[in-house]
């Protein structure tokens, strides 16, 4: 991938969504706005919203704008510094000091250290993204430590001194919202909150991400999904398993299926909840005939 | 929702100001963090005069928001600035983005900054944030509000209460206070443990710990001592206690408050709400560490003292928000509710089983129970109690504190020991 310099992608609102939209993610004004002011400012950018309306997506395409590499932090309960930061390779350092015999050996060499996401990025800013994935998974612990992160872009390790960030690197942090997070990092980040889209933009993505769907079918997913979320389901379907739909649909209909049969047939793939599934059967057959109408 | 209307609560002083009369104090500290909203051919010098006219407006919204109660930092107005210069501004959406974008507010107080946006940089009047009265349950998150709900509103809700209170303080307030006491102490050491990613130290039963090992072995120069070892972490699991206060309640919805304080106040991680036609979380509350002064805010927050029950309903509308969701996930869940649900108890039905599955262990305390000749007969009792764990006596302060305290010891569920019974 060819190196960028984020200032000259990130000109105007406008040219980062029109980047992201060549990355095949599309978005919109605000999201675009968030985008830009987060590469502008140097801030860390704060994506929150309910599961499947694509920020982890968001993320893969930002890395993809900028032409870096995406390194993710996937957060979890207990998750720690060793995770996180880095770790060393005992093993290694065992059999080396057994190795060397009376030699003299500097066990806490490079090659016995194990970058982790964040020492990983602060090695090359410039050619890594950093993106922390649902950190509202982790625990207060973890959110002091990547706060101190965020706020200085270094990591110390004792046998090592202090590892300093040549250059701000881009860091995108996502949240379900299960819980709140530190009113101090929210204070660090630039903000946004990912919506589902309207029917319209949910077609275009579609459209776009799926293999082939015909517009009429992306369009009469998007209006049927949109009428399943406004009921109070378990498990709302997000973007991800609307375009599954709309794939698995197709392919059903290619495979012989009438339309609003295949519709119904392929509901596996957006609701994965047998109680929801039991809940919209009686309804699905008017919802997507209202559809496609 | 027109909570925040009457609050002009200072986040600098702690204070309550009257409106108005706080311009120029409550500025944020300006000065501190160089400003560079002045662009760069700008050619006045910062600290000549100040910033811009045209910024004024920006610096104020800031300042507006936080008498409404926003928590917002002096360094998220100056990025709000550099946003807005960024951005040209080139319109007031502009300006609305680098707002939402820099100052963050809560995705449930998005109505309400919308609202003050509007009325600030538009002029659109007086804000009224008016809430929506419709069908669905309505949620109350007391997580970010501050001290408001103004006396009023206290006196006339928490009336029910404190008379209830006295009504209880002249039974056996002293033995009831030793019982509270001792279960704060005990609660944290009782709960149900599980299994922590993270490790300890330990002397035996456990897993070479090569981090430390190897740091004896290098100071040891190469000798290779005992070896040290680690072993997962227990932590104490959840505790979720779901409070019903309708009116058929009433009795017991004192006690079953001061057990909850008790329950917060002990347990690490402990989380409250009370539903009867609405659902509201009253943890935060709870946390002031006197009991009296955190009742009464309790009090004040809940707003459907002694109405009816829609427990299936809020049930499902407690479940429905994902945030609250995670706290059932895994945790010991506690329903003190007489489960007299009227008319059709499907959604009863449903909601319990998905408690149920999200649970560590689930949990029915009824006062009913007290009564030897109970048996649970109603068609909404009967329809659940297969999905329950437990189902006991919670008529008293003593039965309920003893179960919370078992709730780490195994029991046969509720269906067969109900059944041994009949």
């Amino acid at each position: 991938m060819p190196k960028v310099n984020a200032e000259t992608v990130a000109t105007s609102p406008e040219a980062v969504a029109q980047q992201l939209a060549a990355a095949r993610y599309l978005a919109d004004d605000s999201l675009a706005t968030a985008i830009f002011l987060a590469i502008r400012l140097g801030k860390p950018l704060l994506l929150e919203g309910a599961p499947g309306v694509g920020k982890t997506e968001a993320a893969k395409a930002i890395a993809e704008l900028l032409g870096r590499d995406l390194v993710r932090l996937q957060c979890y309960e207990g998750i720690d510094a060793a995770h996180a930061l880095y770790e060393w390779n005992y093993q290694r350092q065992l059999l080396a000091i057994r190795h060397a015999g009376e030699h003299e050996i500097d066990i806490y060499d490079d090659r016995f250290l194990i970058a982790r996401p964040l020492l990983q990025v602060l090695r090359a800013p410039e050619q890594r993204v950093l993106l922390v994935d649902e950190i509202d998974r982790s625990d207060h612990e973890f959110e002091a430590l990547l706060l101190e992160f965020l706020s200085d872009f270094q990591i110390s390790i004792p046998e090592r001194g202090t590892i300093r960030a040549e250059a701000q690197p881009i860091v995108i942090l996502t949240s379900n919202r299960t819980r709140e997070l530190a009113e101090a990092l929210r204070r660090r980040c630039v903000y946004h909150w990912i919506g589902y889209p309207d029917a319209r933009r949910e077609a275009e993505i579609i459209m776009l991400r799926a293999g082939d769907v015909a517009e009429a079918t992306a369009r009469a997913v998007a209006t049927a999904v949109q009428t399943i979320r406004a009921r109070p389901l378990a498990k709302p379907p997000g973007i991800a398993e609307a375009v599954e739909w709309a794939n698995a649909a197709t392919i059903l209909e290619k495979g012989g299926s009438p339309w609003p049969e295949a519709f119904r047939r392929a509901i596996g793939v957006l609701i994965k909840d047998e109680e929801d599934l039991s809940y919209i059967a009686p309804e699905l057959g008017r919802i997507v005939e209202e559809a496609l109408a | 929702m027109s909570r925040d209307l009457n609050n002009t609560f200072s986040p600098f002083t702690g204070r309550r100001c009257p409106e108005g009369a706080d311009e120029g104090q409550r500025e944020p500290p300006m000065s501190a963090p160089p400003l560079t909203c002045l662009p760069a051919s700008s050619p006045r010098k910062r600290g000549e005069e100040g910033f811009p006219r045209a910024a004024a407006p920006l610096l104020s919204f800031a300042r507006l928001l936080r008498r409404y109660g926003f928590a917002i930092a002096p360094e998220q107005v100056s990025s709000f600035m550099q946003a807005a210069t960024l951005l040209g501004p080139r319109s007031m959406a502009d300006i609305r983005e680098a707002a939402l974008a820099t100052l963050a507010p809560s995705p449930d107080r998005r109505n309400e900054f919308e609202v003050h946006f509007r009325s600030h940089f538009y002029g659109d009047g007086q804000p009224s944030v008016e809430g929506e009265e419709d069908e669905e349950t309505r949620i109350k998150d007391d997580g970010g509000t501050r001290e408001k709900e103004s006396e009023t509103a206290r006196q006339e809700k928490g009336g029910a209460l404190s008379s209830a209170l006295e009504q209880l303080s002249t039974r056996d307030f002293q033995r009831d206070d030793d019982r509270l006491t001792a279960f704060r102490r005990k609660l944290a050491y009782a709960l149900p443990a599980r299994r922590s990613f993270r490790t300890v130290r330990t002397h035996s039963r456990g897993k070479l710990d090569l981090r430390r090992s190897l740091r004896e072995i290098v100071s040891a120069d190469g000798d290779v001592p005992s070896p040290l070892l680690r072993r997962r972490q227990t932590v104490p699991r959840k505790l979720l206690i779901l409070i019903d206060v309708s009116g058929s309640m009433k009795l017991h919805t004192a006690d079953y408050l001061k057990l909850a304080h008790a329950a917060v106040q002990g347990a690490d991680r402990a989380e409250i709400f009370t539903f009867g036609t609405r659902l509201t979380r009253i943890t935060s509350a709870l946390r002031i560490r006197d009991r009296d002064q955190a009742l009464a805010r309790a009090a004040a927050q809940v707003d459907d003292w002694d109405g009816g029950t829609r427990m299936g309903p809020t049930l499902l509308a407690f479940l429905s928000v994902p945030r609250f969701s995670a706290f059932a996930r895994g945790a010991a869940v506690v329903i003190l509710s007489d489960a007299l649900e009227r008319g059709d108890h499907g959604a009863l039905e449903t909601a319990i089983r998905r408690l149920s599955a999200r649970a560590f262990r689930l949990s029915l305390a009824t006062p009913l129970a007290g009564d030897p000749r109970f048996h649970p007969e109603t068609a909404a009792l009967s329809a659940i109690l297969p999905e329950l764990d437990d189902l006991i006596d919670g008529s008293s302060l003593k039965s309920l504190s003893d179960f919370i305290l078992s709730l780490a010891r195994p029991a046969p569920v509720a269906s067969t020991i109900w059944k041994r019974v009949s």
